[in-house]
């Protein structure tokens, strides 16, 4: 057997962010040549830190960088680039108004020959299986076409060491198949490759052998025929941990929502939804699913009151309130603002994608968050801190908020513990309709679970909950229905239990191009 | 080759108050030293001697005492007009000129109306004509941000030059004697539209006290008002993000407009209080760029009411020094402001050190 030869190897790599955080901690990671490592830890546990400091982002503390077995100092990107390493971003860096080519090219040295590099571009797609055009332009491209060009341009530059940054967060189940098998047609041509991801499917179906890191320190790696989602699972975690959703059957399901032909447009004219059309019932959990940008955050702020609605109706059915009197009609909630939404009597409660943006104020503690719920509803002139303190506690309390203090501002709290903050003091409004987008975005697994069974908690008692969600695994075991978006249009409503991953990714573009996206 | 640097910098999480404080004091003492030295190199003069004649300057008299205060009471009142605005991250710069057009109108009430009315109501009627100026002064910039998302910078500081033009015309208007381009003191004799002569027990009476006691209270109804009212709720929450704002039903229009009317208020309310109770006059620089420096009170104070009397205090007994010390060594009035500088430079500088740690790394081996 020959012996394996490392592309990479980094030695007791540490770096830290200011005196507390650690981001790495004595990383000991190897990269053989010709592989495809998956580089797994939870949100925050120093992934990314770590592939920056090799591709020349970052400079670490204490620790040396290999590369092919020589020692390197990696102190800028160029430096990353001459030793053949090139990483592709989580967020593209292209310019828009350019063509493939011109972004492939631009700031290398040189004589500018844009015909000869488009041969070589083209060169390079047909070897690997690439879908591009080097002479679209950006803005004109979708996605993943836009990733393609973020994978050429480091190909182009001769790179040998290639690290893809959660390349499938953005991506259909469809385009992600396609990319790994660009991946390993590039493996094949010798590459060696790092995808740091925190998917567990993804890791089992792409990569040769998977190395763990968990807080900044590295666990271990194993390969992949031998591991399976569950012990992937508990060497990233620490310890044991259920990956199972419990989904009891909806309890009474009435409308309590209903929406029709919803048009909406953003200031600059563009169409954001387009006749959307759900009905979101009550003791049951609607999910909504689609590419990231297809109308889900306008959709809730729309039903919410904060985004201006062209047409429809938004109908909401009070459970107290029995119809079948002639006399009583459901409350319509278009053209009505937050504030006589709540005056209506319609409670709805609200966990925005934007957390300290809009869900919450940064720099005030729990009890502050809290009044942001009742402030208005004490009289007189002050605001009262009694019942809002006492909120701030029950929550810190039930869902273990990690806080030394209810008025510890929340924005130096830990994405996980800001959104338990966000999601606690929904619930607590007790709502007849719980709206979340990306309600696990950026948390650990633990905390994940604890926020699907508080939905379902909530579902049980007869609520009505929509939950935006990314991650098709999850909504496809948590809701009972699913509505999909494309562009701003529904693409189909459909039951979550007997649907598939890959029926959902073929609607989540059924209708693209109506709309740009971003 | 190693390229790492020795020094490296980092933000703090939290700093404990007795820490922050430590550094601030830390940072004056370091001013005083540098200005003493300064002191020496460039005029020869002994640095001690030159910082007691600063505190004469403020301390020294009891009519310089008074005169200390009430420049205090002055740059407070406009530092706290300011504050709502800046708490809710509007940048209102314009306080020169919304503090000036209260004067103006006040003067314009006590020439046209002296002597017909009684006083009372003469000074009623001042108060209120200055309260509505500075109002609309800050009703402009404040509507126009609200529905067309203009920039407050730019606006609040145009209205400055606007507020000034009128003053000048008016001056030419009302000018004593026809040609002088001055008012001189308005209703000398008669005395109308000036502020009563305020007798307090243990204090005693002064013609400054009732501006000074107005400040006084006004800075503790501000405390509270930021603090633990609905409003100042609102103030916070808008500061921070005005989709959040939204997002709790709070309409962020509404509340831009509404501080921007009571910050402008307020200025108006001290531009009384500088005609009708301290100078009786109007010129164009009776506001003296004092708008501006109460920007500088109210962020170093971190737009703490209470904080604010401390950091005017400061720039007060600096300025009044800095007359004192050109007259009595005969120095040129820029070299106190040399000596103020520096010490603002030590403060505004300090606060770096509040918020970011420094850390010296070893020299650590080349890597082979």
């Amino acid at each position: 057997m020959e012996t394996v030869k490392n592309a990479v190897r980094m030695e007791n790599i540490t770096k830290r962010f200011g005196t507390k955080v650690v981001a790495n901690k004595s990383v000991n990671l190897e990269l053989h040549e010709g592989e495809i490592l998956s580089l797994l830890g939870e949100n925050g546990s120093g992934k990314t830190t770590l592939m920056n400091m090799l591709s020349g982002i970052y400079h670490p503390d204490e620790g040396q960088i290999y590369i092919h077995d020589k020692p390197v100092t990696i102190s800028s990107p160029k430096d990353a680039f001459d030793n053949g390493i090139g990483m592709i971003h989580q967020h593209f860096k292209l310019v828009d108004v350019f063509t493939a080519t011109e972004n492939i090219v631009l700031g290398l040295p040189g004589k500018l020959d844009l015909k000869e590099s488009s041969r070589k571009i083209r060169e390079i797609c047909e070897r690997y299986g690439f879908d591009i055009d080097p002479n679209q332009k950006i803005y004109n491209m979708s996605v993943s076409q836009k990733q393609t060009v973020e994978i050429v341009k480091v190909l182009f530059r001769g790179a040998d060491i290639l690290i893809l940054d959660e390349p499938t967060a953005v991506l259909t189940p469809q385009e992600t198949d396609n990319l790994f098998r660009i991946m390993r047609n590039m493996q094949k041509d010798g590459k060696s490759l790092i995808i740091i991801t925190h998917k567990l499917h993804e890791v089992l179906a792409v990569s040769d052998r998977v190395a763990i890191l968990r807080k900044g320190e590295y666990i271990g790696d194993v390969m992949t025929k031998n591991a399976d989602q569950q012990s992937l699972t508990d060497m990233m975690v620490g310890r044991r941990v259920s990956l199972n959703i419990n989904r009891p059957a909806p309890v009474d399901p009435k409308p309590r929502l209903v929406v029709e032909h919803l048009t909406a447009y953003d200031e600059l004219g563009v169409k954001r939804l387009d006749d959307v059309s759900f009905t979101a019932n009550s003791g049951e959990v609607l999910g909504i699913a689609g590419i990231a940008g297809s109308g889900q955050r306008e959709l809730l702020e729309a039903i919410a009151g904060l985004y201006p609605v062209k047409e429809g109706t938004i109908r909401f059915y009070d459970p107290d309130v029995d119809y079948s009197d002639p006399n009583k009609k459901p409350i319509d909630l278009v053209g009505m603002d937050p504030m006589t939404i709540r005056k209506a009597g319609v409670a709805m409660s609200f966990v925005p994608e934007d957390r300290l943006g809009m869900g919450l104020v940064g720099t005030m503690g729990m009890t502050g968050n809290m009044l942001l719920r009742s402030w208005r509803k004490t009289k007189g002139l002050f605001v009262s801190r009694k019942e809002p303190e006492a909120m701030a506690k029950r929550i810190w309390q039930e869902l273990d908020v990690v806080t030394p203090s209810t008025n510890y501002p929340v924005r130096r709290l830990s994405g996980g513990n800001v959104q338990k903050v966000l999601v606690g003091r929904e619930i607590a409004q007790e709502p007849a309709v719980l709206m979340t987008a990306y309600a696990v975005r950026g948390l650990d697994i633990n905390t994940s679970y604890t926020i699907y069974n508080l939905l379902t908690e909530q579902k049980l008692k007869g609520r009505a909950v929509i939950y935006v969600g990314e991650d098709l695994d999850v909504l496809l075991e948590l809701c009972d229905r699913i509505v999909v978006l494309c562009g701003g249009q529904v693409s189909g409503v459909v039951d979550g239990r007997t649907i598939t991953k890959e029926e959902i990714g073929l609607l989540m573009t059924q209708h693209r191009g109506g709309t740009s996206h971003e | 080759m190693n390229k790492e640097s020795l020094l490296y910098i980092s933000k703090r999480d939290s700093i404990p108050w007795y820490k922050s404080w430590l550094i601030r004091g830390i940072a004056i003492v370091l001013a005083l030293i540098f200005c003493g030295v300064i002191t020496m190199l460039l005029t020869g003069l002994n640095p001690l001697q030159v910082f007691s004649t600063i505190f004469y300057g403020a301390f020294g008299k009891a009519r310089k005492t008074w005169v200390t205060v009430q420049k205090l009471a002055i740059l407070l009142g406009i530092a706290l007009a300011i504050t709502p605005a800046f708490k809710m991250r509007f940048w209102n710069i314009g306080a020169e000129g919304q503090v000036l057009i209260g004067c103006l109108a006040s003067a314009s009430c006590m020439i046209t109306l002296g002597g017909k009315v009684p006083n009372a109501a003469q000074v009623a009627i001042c108060l209120l004509a200055s309260l509505a100026a500075g109002a609309i002064w800050g009703f402009l910039p404040a509507f126009f941000k609200a529905k067309w998302e203009t920039n407050e910078t730019l606006f609040t500081l145009m209205m400055n030059y606007i507020a000034m033009q009128l003053a000048a015309y008016f001056i030419i208007v009302w000018e004593v004697p026809k040609g002088s381009g001055n008012i001189g003191i308005i209703n000398q004799v008669s005395e109308a539209g000036w502020l009563p002569v305020l007798k307090l027990p243990l204090i005693g009476e002064h013609k400054y006290l009732l501006t000074i006691v107005v400040v006084a209270l006004l800075t503790v109804v501000m405390f509270v008002y930021l603090k633990y009212s609905k409003h100042g709720y609102e103030i916070s929450v808008v500061g921070e993000s005005h989709r959040t704002a939204s997002y709790a039903g709070i309409k962020v229009d509404r509340v831009i407009i509404r501080t921007m009317v009571l910050s402008g208020a307020i200025c108006g309310l001290v531009g009384f209080l500088l005609v009708s109770g301290i100078d009786h006059t109007l010129t164009t620089t009776l506001v003296g760029g004092r708008g501006f420096t109460a920007v500088m009170v109210s962020w170093l104070a971190k737009f703490n009411p209470i904080f604010m009397v401390f950091t005017s205090l400061l720039l007060v007994i600096l300025e009044r020094g800095a007359t004192e010390i050109s007259s009595t060594f005969s120095l040129n009035a820029s070299f106190a402001d040399i000596l103020t500088g520096v010490i603002l430079f030590f403060i505004i500088g300090s606060d770096f050190f509040t918020t970011y740690q420094l850390h010296f790394r070893k020299a650590r081996k080349e890597a082979k």
